[in-house]
């Protein structure tokens, strides 16, 4: 038998079946219910800026990995993950180029120039809501009425409306909690149906992907740091994009830590970063901030929090 | 009630279902071994014999002067053909006594049943024990009397036996637990004595409950003697993870299981202990698991130590899939082979034959900080650091992030989605780790 064709190679020979793009898959799979409570809630528009992203981020990323000669990784679906977490967190009515620009950009600055994927330090999704944010304000706070309309929003003309967070900080109205939970109110095409998301969550978890030590600790921190400065906690939990930031965003695992207690100390981080921009900041809502400040802090974070080995000796006892 | 386990680890698909029911059938006995001289951690042997020889069955025909070491003794009776080198599974070619059988099995006139044991002191056991070549069967093959004789200063008070088998394909212990379980309790009564403790631990994963029961009733007479069914995870049955799963103690980093008054054994190791003190047999023969697609009657094996893998596949009614992959041991943490022209040493526990479709090559793609590594370290340790580390040559950040602690166990590189080769870059950096502390002490 000897030259058969045997190939040799160090142990282990057998791997589990979940690789990469099966993750990058799974993601997208979960974000469906967040995707389609977009569709749902606020028309058409909300797919083509889904479409739009996605397309925009999958042609960005193989674009550039020509231009450079580098191999093609579009197959292992980040991209696409990125494109639709950016459609995800920009409200219905932003026009379809600001939503390619922010999905070039993305991909283009935040994770390309970094040296591709798993070298990011910040999350490109946020990057680019951060950019746009910063390009095109007016665009990117210009919210639109759901679909099916809610009796208690206050209509400032025919079309546009506020979010929860805004009604709240400025207006002290605060909306129904049925309503937040299952997404009739204004916000960004993904972030407004608590159900939805947490379907797409309870599905990442249940396959292992993520564990509940970033979301958990991020919402928890919020519920509890609202609570002791004398707001609803429940209702800070359904508003905004807490719920997609903390299961879909804070918990990338490209820019958070890997390490179990880093990663309860960066829920904290940002949920005690989303509280403090919620209550005092200048904006209504913190979450896009908020992580990308705990991304840059993620590699410090790691390096504190190194497990201790098996057997390690605690030096001097 | 939760079972008893470790932090960490993986859950592979066990792939036992080909031969865990089957009962050990004794190979045909084959026409020439070929006995490594060096099966063993430690010393090599020197042979004893002279090519032309005549040797019988329990001969001895190598041995060493050396603390650490274990000599080989014939497993068939025949004539002395070579002493040569040839190819063996550790992948080096090492010396080798060539015996050409003559069929009939005699034994040597020094093997006598001992009727009465009870007079044996503690050194007369570990003596017979060493005289005998017993190693570790599960696979490492450190010679057993070695770690029965407590460093000064130090001393046991249990006694662990390892019948996890947490590899998957493998069904060796398996077995031997459901067939002869008295042989196991014979042998756990002989270590226990041996170094001197009054408990001992049978470990075994809790999805082999026929051995729980064997050995239950086997052991029902000997309060000394508990069975502890553990959960079922790879790698249970890694030393230092068994004895914390049994009774909750940490072996310190860089540490033996004697710093925590313990001894591990192998099930396997047990049973030649037992034929070794009262049949008087030495470690001639051993179970292993021959499996895989590629097989066409995937066996539980008695076999001479000695007998060729390609005698072994025979026996198993040949190959039906042409192999792509060999291994021995387990597909964990076994060995690939590049030919099937080797022996079965002490150490082999499996020869697993895979065929195109379970060896699966998949690209490597870039590290996505998932963490999945990290989560499934039975040592605690930061796979994907030390992998980059040793990848960017930085040995001494390897060393200090505690790479000697890692026990190979290939949990990493198991889960890494992204087919990353973690656990045999650690090995690498462990190696340079290793190369540099002996340059250090001259």
């Amino acid at each position: 038998m000897e030259g058969s064709g045997l190939i040799v190679s160090s142990s282990p020979h057998q791997h589990t079946t979940v690789s990469t793009p099966i993750i990058m898959s799974d993601v997208i799979l979960a974000l469906m219910p967040a995707s389609l409570a977009g569709v749902w809630f606020f028309g058409l528009p909300a797919l083509f800026m889904m479409a739009v992203c996605v397309g925009s981020a999958v042609i960005t990323e193989a674009a550039l990995e020509k231009l450079c000669g580098k191999p093609l990784t579009v197959r292992d679906y980040s991209a696409a993950v990125t494109g639709l977490l950016l459609a995800l967190i920009v409200p219905p009515d932003l026009p379809l180029w600001a939503g390619a620009i922010g999905s070039i950009f993305s991909i283009a600055i935040a994770k390309f120039t970094f040296g591709g994927l798993g070298q990011n330090i910040f999350n490109p999704a946020l990057i680019g809501r951060a950019f746009l944010l910063a390009s095109w304000p007016v665009f990117m706070t210009r919210w639109r009425w759901p679909i099916y309309e809610a009796a208690w929003i206050p209509r400032f003309d025919a079309l546009t409306t506020a979010t929860p967070l805004v009604l709240m900080k400025y207006m002290k109205i605060k909306a129904p909690y049925i309503n937040l939970f299952l997404g009739q109110v204004a916000g960004c095409i993904g972030e407004t149906s608590a159900l939805a998301i947490l379907v797409g969550a309870a599905y990442l978890v249940y396959r292992g992907h993520i564990s509940l030590r970033i979301p958990l600790s991020f919402v928890g921190t919020v519920a509890v740091l609202t609570a002791l400065f004398g707001q609803d906690p429940v209702f800070h939990i359904l508003s905004g994009g807490l719920l997609l930031g903390a299961f879909f965003m804070a918990t990338d695992y490209v820019t958070s830590p890997v390490t179990p207690r880093g990663q309860i100390i960066f829920g904290v981080g940002c949920g005690i970063l989303v509280t403090l921009i919620r209550l005092y900041g200048g904006y209504p809502e913190g979450v896009c901030y908020a992580i990308l400040i705990m991304n840059a802090a993620t590699a410090l974070v790691e390096r504190y929090t190194i497990p201790r080995k098996f057997g390690e000796v605690k030096k001097g006892a | 009630m939760a079972l008893r386990t470790f932090k960490g680890g993986v859950h592979p698909r066990y792939n036992k279902d080909a031969t865990f029911r089957k009962p050990i059938t004794s190979m045909p006995s084959p026409g020439k071994v070929v006995i490594p001289l060096h099966q063993h951690t430690g010393a090599p042997c020197e042979p004893l014999v002279k090519v032309g020889d005549d040797v019988r069955v329990g001969q001895k025909i190598g041995d060493s002067k050396a603390a650490l070491t274990a000599p080989v003794h014939a497993s068939v009776s025949g004539k002395v053909k070579a002493i040569a080198k040839h190819p063996q599974s550790s992948g080096v070619d090492g010396l080798s006594i060539v015996i050409e059988s003559d069929g009939q099995g005699t034994p040597d006139e020094s093997i006598k049943m001992r009727t009465s044991v009870d007079e044996l002191g503690e050194k007369e056991l570990i003596g017979i024990i060493r005289e005998a070549g017993i190693v570790g069967l599960g696979g490492a093959a450190f010679p057993t009397y070695f770690k029965l004789t407590p460093p000064a200063g130090k001393t046991f008070d249990t006694l662990l036996l390892n019948g996890a088998e947490c590899e998957p394909y493998l069904s060796a212990d398996h077995r031997l637990m459901v067939e002869r379980p008295f042989d196991v309790v014979t042998g756990a009564g002989l270590l226990m004595k041996a170094i001197g403790v009054e408990r001992a631990v049978i470990g075994i994963e809790n999805n082999k409950p026929d051995a729980i029961s064997a050995l239950r009733e086997a052991a029902k007479g000997d309060p000394g003697i508990e069975i502890a069914p553990l959960g079922v995870k790879y790698p249970q049955g890694a030393e230092k993870q068994l004895i914390f799963a049994i009774l909750g103690r940490e072996v310190p980093s860089g540490g033996l299981p004697v710093d925590v008054g313990v001894v591990v054994n192998n099930v396997g190791t047990a049973v030649a202990v037992k034929e070794a003190v009262i049949d008087g047999m030495p470690l001639v023969r051993r179970v292993v698991t021959v499996t895989g697609s590629c097989i066409k009657e995937p066996k539980n094996l008695m076999v001479p130590i000695g007998a060729l893998v390609n005698d072994l596949i025979e026996a198993c009614g040949g190959i039906q899939i042409p192999p792509k992959k060999v291994i021995i041991g387990g597909p964990m943490m076994g060995i690939a082979q590049y030919t099937t022209d080797i022996p079965v040493t002490k150490g082999t526990s499996g020869v697993l034959l895979l065929s195109e479709k379970e060896v699966v090559v998949e690209d490597v793609l870039p590290c996505i900080r998932c963490g999945k590594c990290v989560d499934a370290c039975p040592m605690n340790l930061m796979p994907l650091w030390l992998s980059g580390y040793q990848e960017a040559g930085r040995f001494d950040d390897c060393e200090k992030l505690g790479a000697l602690d890692c026990i190979e166990c290939g949990c990493c590189s198991f889960v890494c989605p992204s087919r990353r080769r973690l656990v045999q870059g650690i090995r690498l950096a462990k190696a340079e780790i290793r190369a540099k502390q002996s340059a250090r002490r001259g």
